[in-house]
């Protein structure tokens, strides 16, 4: 099924594409067809910078057991951290 | 009779006079051949889909796959692509039968064409295939597990497309219908609606559902790959189109 389910935020930072770092501005979240990982279906992230073009993306294609870890492991950290730091 | 063929990208005039990218595939040695529109997935413009290309000129068709996307991401890799159609919503319906239209011109004029062509679309592409036969007149249509053409996106969901089975009276041509028993968009009973529609509008369809298969039966570099159904599927496919597009003793 193609869902095109996606949830779009803004995002400050950078990331690690094809042609190096790169500022990102956008990320978008979506459960779809992957186009690598051995799944029908995945939670996928994009990490982008449209005003870039479309190659600006650093891509995860995640098993939904792996993202649910993953928004634990973030939330865990950022939680832990020391006061003043975030 | 040979399997020699030519592949190579091209350019191709689509909807609204835009010139988009696509990948044409042709056979080598006949004197005259049908013309297939390749619709690829939802993943996009890519390697898989561009050997089933090339797979349709080794039997003896002309395949041209328009890239989709070619819009929202000219130059870009089929993935990166595919992410920023996807983001904006997906393909819109005029833009996919103007595309449609485009390349089926095209393929028409190709030196050697017979004047047929059919249309062939999967996952996405399924449904767009059908939309494309009921736009325009082919020869032959085939959808492969192509969701919503009966039934809305569920609720919620921020899918630019809807049903569009309320077309089956303007189906220009025979539809093939290849779906997975086990797949859920579109649903075995979504499928069975959609097979009463046509039957009650008098249009010529045949529907095979495969059991043990779910969506994406036919992509071998997936996991839901069914050898079994892929190659009787493909066996359905070569029977339908050779009854349609072929050319007399081609």
């Amino acid at each position: 099924m193609c869902t095109y389910m996606t949830e779009k935020i803004e995002v400050a930072g950078s990331g690690k594409g094809a042609a190096g770092w790169f500022t990102l501005t956008d990320a978008t979240v979506y459960l779809d067809h992957p186009v690598h990982a051995p799944a029908e279906h995945t939670l996928n992230i994009d990490f982008l910078n449209p005003a870039n073009g479309p190659s600006a993306r650093v891509a995860v294609e995640l098993t939904a057991e792996s993202a649910r870890a993953l928004a634990r492991a973030i939330e865990t950290t950022l939680a832990s951290a020391p006061p003043g730091l975030v | 009779m040979s399997d020699a063929l030519i592949a190579e990208t091209i350019t191709i005039t689509g909807h609204e006079g835009h010139e988009i990218e696509a990948y044409l595939a042709r056979p080598l040695g006949r004197e005259s051949f049908g013309g297939v529109v390749v619709i690829h997935h939802m993943p996009g413009y890519d390697g898989g889909t561009k050997e089933i290309a090339r797979r349709f000129a080794a039997h003896g068709y002309a395949a041209l796959m328009p890239n989709l996307y070619h819009r929202d991401a000219p130059g870009a890799s089929p993935d990166d692509a595919a992410a920023t159609a996807r983001a904006k919503g997906g393909v819109p319906d005029e833009r996919l039968v103007g595309d449609v239209a485009g390349a089926a011109a095209h393929l028409r004029a190709l030196d050697g064409s017979n004047g047929k062509v059919g249309v062939i679309g999967y996952c996405s592409g399924g449904r767009q295939s059908f939309l494309a036969a009921c736009s325009m007149q082919l020869d032959a249509a085939v959808d492969c597990y192509g969701a919503f053409v009966v039934g809305n996106p569920p609720e919620g969901m921020p899918l630019k497309v809807g049903p569009i089975a309320h077309l089956a009276p303007s189906l220009s041509c025979p539809l093939l219908g290849l779906f997975g028993a086990d797949d859920q968009y579109p649903s075995p009973e979504q499928v069975d609606e959609l097979d009463k529609i046509l039957t009650e509008a008098g249009k010529e369809h045949e529907f095979h559902s495969y059991k043990g298969a779910g969506h994406a039966f036919f992509s071998v570099d997936r996991p839901a790959y069914r050898v079994e159904a892929a190659n009787d599927g493909w066996q359905k496919i070569w029977d339908f189109f050779g009854r349609h597009l072929a050319s007399a003793g081609g």
